[in-house]
């Protein structure tokens, strides 16, 4: 399926009432939810993710930016501290604590993966919005942008904004990522919307005279949300993918001190061969991590859309 | 002088490239203040969108609507937006078919009847929900005030419609228009839902619009009743009269195809033969012809006029639109 159909296919999702009578459709979509092996999977492992980036500077057992194993690194040699007594995963280049900058690490892919889908969710929300509630040619204008900015592949996107700033650091790796992620919220929006703009009680809210602004955003916009949030737990796991992949290119922040997964991930290109371990462990994490998005993502879409409920 | 005045009222959907098609083709009635009015056909005669264009509702593009209603002494038809978005709920209120869907799911019910005081009748929320509590008391609903807090998903069926009768009529309209209020639900609640549309606009000297292909729901509840084909309405009369001498054979048909209690043993039910599909257009004869057993050459060639009738007891005017009409004999 192209990124459009899924969008629309999304979209078409919204606002469904639940089949069993008397209850609500998130009522209905969470008990479906909480027997879910596949749902629950993702909950895990984005629940430990989350405590583990909140709590990582009290667990971390080392300080992350300090290269308390430089004596053992010999530059020339590629000899990198291997595992070893305080140190379970060994050190990086420089001779900090694997384990240590792992953790704290996961901090700052939390931080890429929610901002970017803050800034994204935002930016789509008001274009989708206006498209949906307008329509006309405001509608056209802002589709017809974002049509052609989902006709760019998104990671290649994102590297072209990114390499827009003269001096990368990791909020234009948000920016960057974020902005992939607009258009791909507002066409979901828009759809729902759309979808709402002709169902019944958006009419009998018309049939009472309710001015447009409160039947847009009181009875059109809570009801197209659905799809968005579904989306938003997607794109978690996209954005941190694609932070990833940008800092692996060269485009997060040239300071390394701070460590990040993606670059960490870059900065073992040319050891990979004497030691893996040092790509090995922040690939894993980014994997696990939006894997588990992409799981509960998945599940929840499913839950919502009437069409694949048993 | 009339409260709704529907003259030639025309609605024709176009969209690009599809040829025209004309779901309303020039239906005239009258509400007085007050009354009760059925419009009755079977479906896709064109009954909803009749209401919805006096309303205003229909969709800005893909439609021309042609025509009159007036309401009191305006003009709805040419009114702006905003001057019918302002009518809308104060004046003329409307019910629909399916409550479940007809409320907003996120919403609480409260708010729903809050909205539309706050809206026109510059209520303050704290205000409002008094009175929204005293409305759905009145309309019927147990413990109302705990009620306002629910969603819509914690009524029943019978109890949503309740509350979107209580939003309908929040604001004294002069005119309600019920578009088929009760098919969605079950037919002990349907009784209910009708006694209660029918003591508040009785109380409350509300004009209704009673839109149904159940005659049963005009027998209990129309003073007047409009029998629409294809568009147009052939039939016109006091209930009463209507029903127990049906002129257009098609009314006769839609009285014929009722399943009653009292009817012979082993008796089969007669259903009106064929179906919408089969019309033709009122502009080459009468538009029920093809599927009426009283055809002449006639029916096909000349559009009939809705002319006057004098049958049955004769309780106020009746207007027909047949060239053979079914003998003034009470059917058996
Ligand atoms: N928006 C629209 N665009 C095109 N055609 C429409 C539209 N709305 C209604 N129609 C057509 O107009 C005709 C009359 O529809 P209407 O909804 O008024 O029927 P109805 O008498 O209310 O029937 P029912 O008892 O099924 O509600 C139908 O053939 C329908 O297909
Ligand atoms: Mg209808």
């Amino acid at each position: 399926m192209s990124t459009k159909s899924k969008i629309d296919a999304l979209a078409a999702t919204a606002g469904k009432i639940g089949d069993d009578p008397g209850v609500s459709v998130a009522a209905a979509a969470w008990r479906r939810l909480r027997r879910n092996p596949v749902f629950l999977t993702g909950a895990v492992i984005i629940t430990a993710f989350i405590v583990l980036a909140i709590l990582a500077p009290f667990i971390a057992p080392h300080d992350p930016t300090d290269p308390m194993l430089g004596d053992q690194v010999v530059k020339a040699r590629n000899q990198i501290p291997e595992s070893q007594e305080g140190h379970p995963l060994g050190g990086d280049q420089v001779g900090r604590d694997l384990l240590s900058r792992l953790l704290v690490g996961s901090q700052q892919t939390l931080l890429v993966g929610v901002l970017a889908t803050l800034i994204g969710l935002t930016g789509g929300l008001i274009l989708g919005t206006l498209a949906g509630a307008l329509g006309g040619w405001v509608d056209s204008l802002v589709m017809r942008a974002v049509d052609v900015m989902l006709s760019i592949p998104g990671l290649l996107l994102a590297v072209s904004i990114g390499a827009l700033f003269a001096q990368p650091n990791i909020y234009t790796l948000i920016v960057a990522v974020a902005t992939v992620q607009i258009p791909i919220f507002a066409r979901l929006l828009r759809g729902s919307m759309l979808a709402q703009r002709h169902s019944d009680h958006v009419l009998a809210a018309r049939a009472l005279g309710v001015k447009q602004r409160a039947i847009v955003f009181r009875h059109m916009l809570p009801n197209s949300l659905g799809p968005v949030i579904v989306q938003s737990t997607l794109v978690l796991a996209i954005s941190i993918i694609e932070a990833a992949g940008l800092s692996f290119l060269g485009l997060g922040n040239p300071d390394d001190r701070i460590p990040e997964w993606g670059q960490m991930l870059g900065r073992a290109q040319n050891v990979i061969d004497s030691h893996p371990q040092l790509a090995f462990w922040p690939a894993g994490c980014i994997i696990v991590v939006a894997l588990g998005f992409t799981l509960m993502g998945e599940s929840l879409r499913e839950a919502l859309d009437p069409k694949s409920r048993r | 002088m009339a409260l709704l005045e529907v003259r030639d009222l025309r609605v024709v959907f176009q969209r690009k490239g599809e040829v025209p098609f004309t779901a309303v083709d020039g239906v005239d009635f009258d509400v007085e203040p007050g009354q009760t009015v059925g419009l009755v056909g079977e479906s896709g005669c064109g009954k909803s969108v009749t209401a919805m264009s006096i309303m205003g509702l229909l969709p800005k593009r893909g439609n021309k609507v042609t025509g009159s209603a007036k309401f009191e002494d305006t003009e709805l038809l040419t009114l702006s937006d905003r001057q019918m978005r302002d009518r809308r709920g104060r004046d003329l209120a409307m019910v629909f078919q399916d409550p479940l869907s007809s409320l907003n799911p996120v919403i609480p019910i409260g708010l729903q009847v809050t909205e539309v005081l706050e809206r026109h009748r510059d209520m303050s929320r704290r205000k409002a929900m008094v009175e929204a509590a005293d409305l759905l008391d009145r309309v019927g609903i147990p413990d109302p005030r705990r009620r306002l807090d629910e969603y819509p998903h914690q009524l029943s069926g019978g109890m949503r419609q309740r509350a979107l009768i209580a939003i309908a009529l929040a604001c004294q309209p002069r005119l309600l228009i019920a578009d088929e209020p009760t098919t969605a639900l079950d037919v002990t609640i349907q009784a209910q839902i009708l006694a209660l549309l029918a003591e508040l606009v009785r109380d409350s000297g509300t004009a209704l619009i009673m839109i149904t292909h159940d005659l049963g729901v005009v027998a209990g509840l129309c003073d007047e009743v409009n029998v629409l084909y294809g568009g147009r309405v052939v039939e016109r009369g006091g209930r009463h009269d209507l029903f127990q001498v049906p002129r257009h054979p098609y009314t006769y048909g839609l009285l014929q195809s009722i399943p009653r209690l009292d009817a012979p043993k082993g008796e089969r039910l007669s259903p009106i033969r064929g179906s919408v599909q089969d019309n033709i257009p009122w502009t080459s004869g009468c538009a029920f012809a093809p599927r009426c057993p009283n055809a002449t050459d006639t029916c096909v060639e000349v559009t009939p006029e809705m002319v006057p009738d004098g049958a049955g007891s004769v309780r106020g005017e009746r207007l027909l639109r047949c060239h053979n009409p079914v003998a003034q004999e009470v059917p058996a």
